[in-house]
């Protein structure tokens, strides 16, 4: 087992200097760079630049270097920690990203929590209850909740609770908390907006997941095993819950992995709707800016943490599954 | 010493499962008695409601399957603490299957050897967690106590290195030893009956002798009822003291196993005796089969359902009624016209 985590420990550095480069000749491959927009935008607005004042700043920037260049610049801001200078905002990288980071981790989390508190209690009473009127409209939630697009379910959901009780839910926290220091106040303020997107981002999710455990469970009850369970007089309650649900989550978790870089991502539309103070919409700006290292550096995290959730759930099934556990030991 | 009573009475037993199909009629009123200390077989082809029969009794029928006729009465363990001898007969039709009742007599008075040792445990929990569970479901004893229950089983079963295998997982034991620990499971609270479907199709000839010197030994020891399911007469001739033969969820012949195989008198049971190859046969001559095949559940032949398949078929008469069980001798019976014009005759 420890033997495993090191493996993929040791793995770890050789994936990510891999996606560095693939996120590297992605963020480089649209045409141009950030001046260019830069000054496509001033030009819009009416201002302009002279020729020597933008061969000046490509040179401040390094934007006229060779690309393996850039890259290693890059690399060595990321080496030293510190993801390299925002070229829009002039500021580090890491001091964007972490205030943001923050926030979506947070928001992840609760979502990711909200997914299975109620997916996986509803998956086990749909399998458990197959056809019966309750099974019915769980399906039927389940089809709405992957079919309803999360943006649209925001706005639906912002509309009712301004319209109906009167609340505003945008963003994550009240006027006067937005710039305010962590705190004990700042975070109930924190949980009385969170639940909204919390909602928002995990319905779909929760429905998928619905779905996978009712599968997967009624998959685990057709086995000899729940009949020889039954047959040894276990009620029904303590053997569902022992046994064919212990097997049907082992491919669940190994979801896990996907889960996280997808709920960081996929909150971007969410998030620019409802105005959420993420890494989404830092992320879209970034990218609509060609602020390349800003943009590089988020690409780049999004990498980290698929890697690292994957090896969650590599070790998570490994605790559940001694088959899997085993495996490596026989070895 | 007079005849004991019934340990199990089946009476007119009969299982339904409705699929969208229509009703698969799986046991189609099957009646017999099951007797302390005896080995009681059920033979028959695969799909012909042996296994539904037994999970009738153990009241395991899941759904869209249904008991929808007949008795299982069951004279349970004496009740009223150490030193009763009152036994209690219970219908185990009229008992919630998942009532405390029911699974007060599931595993600890009838115990199921189920059909796989393979799927039998769960791949993810220990042996010995699953036997231990058994054992505390039904015995108040502490974990330790458990443990050392099951770590005797084992011994009794012959499993070499018992606390090993305890901790073990069933994929890692060899197809013998897993049925073995499976044995050992059923018998965790020594219970009246065992109920082994086709306990031996899924290990090979050398384990299958193996496991059935074990359950002949363990029985005897122990004083336990055995129904026997299998589709193997060679199984059934070493094993059972009685034997009943179904098809289509219908009984076509009972009696002691003696009678059965020396002096069988349905043609189906004939021609399954026929079907096996023995010393006496000639080598490269083809087995007698039995021609055509099972109908299919929704396609039951009127009458009689082994006469399209019958040589001895009566035109007339096997197809337009259902033959009756009648008894033939002291103890066997066979259902089917051949012997009722005889007796009619006689």
């Amino acid at each position: 087992m420890l033997r495993f985590i090191v493996q993929r420990l040791l793995l770890l550095p050789v994936l990510l200097f891999v996606f560095s480069v693939v996120v590297f000749i992605l963020i480089q491959a649209p045409p141009g760079d950030f001046l260019d927009s830069y000054l496509a935008t001033l030009a819009s607005s009416g201002s302009s630049v002279d020729e020597a004042q933008v061969v000046a700043l490509r040179q401040q920037f390094g934007l006229d270097e060779p690309v393996h260049i850039q890259y290693l610049r890059w690399m060595e801001h990321i080496l030293q920690g510190n993801l390299g200078l925002s070229l829009e905002y002039q500021r580090p990288n890491i001091e964007l990203i972490g205030e943001r980071l923050v926030l979506t981790v947070l928001l992840a989390l609760f979502s990711f929590v909200f997914t299975w508190a109620v997916a996986i209690p509803a998956g086990i009473f749909s399998a458990t209850h197959p056809h019966s009127g309750v099974d019915y409209i769980f399906t039927v939630l389940n089809y709405i909740g992957v079919a309803t697009p999360n943006f649209m379910l925001a706005l639906i959901l912002m509309w009712v609770a301004y319209s109906a009780l009167g609340l505003s839910v945008t963003g994550l926290f009240s006027p006067e908390f937005i710039d305010a220091p962590w705190g004990w106040a700042r975070f109930v303020d924190l949980l009385k907006h969170i639940w909204l997107p919390m909602i928002i981002l995990g319905v779909a999710g929760t429905a998928r997941l619905t779905r996978v455990m009712r599968a997967n469970l009624l998959d685990e009850m057709t086995k000899p095993y729940v009949v020889t369970a039954r047959a040894k007089g276990l009620s029904e309650w303590r053997l569902v819950l022992k046994y064919p649900v212990r097997l049907a989550l082992n491919p669940l978790v190994s979801t896990i992995g996907w889960y996280l870089p997808q709920l960081f991502s996929g909150s971007l539309i969410v998030a620019t709707v409802m105005n959420l103070p993420n890494i989404g919409p830092l992320l879209l700006r970034a990218l609509t800016s060609q602020d390349m290292y800003l943009a590089g550096s988020i690409l780049f995290i999004y990498c980290f943490l698929t890697i690292v959730g994957t090896l969650i759930s590599d070790i998570l099934l490994a605790l559940l599954d001694p088959r899997i556990r085993m495996e490596g030991a026989k070895a | 010493m007079n005849a004991p009573a019934p340990l199990l009475s089946v009476r007119n037993l009969k299982v339904q499962f409705a699929l969208d199909e229509g009703v698969v009629r799986a046991v189609e009123g099957v009646s017999f008695d099951v007797y302390p200390g005896k080995v009681f077989g059920i033979v028959g082809e695969s799909g012909c409601g042996k296994s539904v029969a037994m999970k009738a009794v153990l009241r395991l029928i899941e759904a869209p399957g249904r008991i929808v006729a007949g008795e299982i009465l069951w004279r349970r363990k004496p009740q009223g603490g150490p030193g009763s001898t009152q036994e209690e007969v219970v219908d185990v039709t009229r008992l919630d299957p998942n009532g405390s009742v029911m699974r007060g007599l599931r595993g600890a008075e009838m115990a199921l050897i189920p059909q796989e040792p393979m799927a039998a445990f769960s791949p993810v929990h220990t042996i010995g967690d699953q036997i231990v569970e058994a054992i505390r479901l039904h015995q108040a004893v502490s974990p330790r106590e458990g443990r050392r229950l099951a770590v005797e089983l084992f011994k009794s079963v012959g499993m070499p290195m018992p606390e090993q295998r305890l901790d073990a997982y069933s994929w890692q034991l060899s197809g013998g030893l897993r049925q073995r620990a499976i044995i050992a499971m059923a018998l965790s609270c020594n219970p009246r009956l065992l109920i082994a479907d086709e306990p031996t199709t899924a290990v090979d000839v050398t384990t299958q002798a193996q496991v059935l010197r074990l359950l002949r030994q363990l029985q005897q020891e122990r004083d336990a009822a055995i129904i026997f399911i299998t589709h193997d007469l060679g199984v059934i001739a070493q094993v059972a003291h009685d034997v009943l033969v179904m098809y289509l969820g219908l009984v076509m012949e009972q009696g002691p196993v003696n009678a059965i195989f020396h002096a069988p008198k349905h043609p189906y049971t004939q021609a399954l005796l026929r079907s096996i190859p023995t010393v006496q046969s000639t080598p490269r001559e083809p087995l007698p089969t039995i021609s055509g095949s099972i109908p299919h559940p929704f396609n039951r032949p009127r009458g009689c359902p082994f006469h399209p398949r019958c040589p001895q078929s009566m035109p007339g008469r096997c197809d337009a009624a259902t033959p009756e069980l009648q008894a033939v001798g002291p103890d066997q019976s066979v259902s089917c016209f051949l012997y009722q014009t005889a007796e009619a005759k006689a």
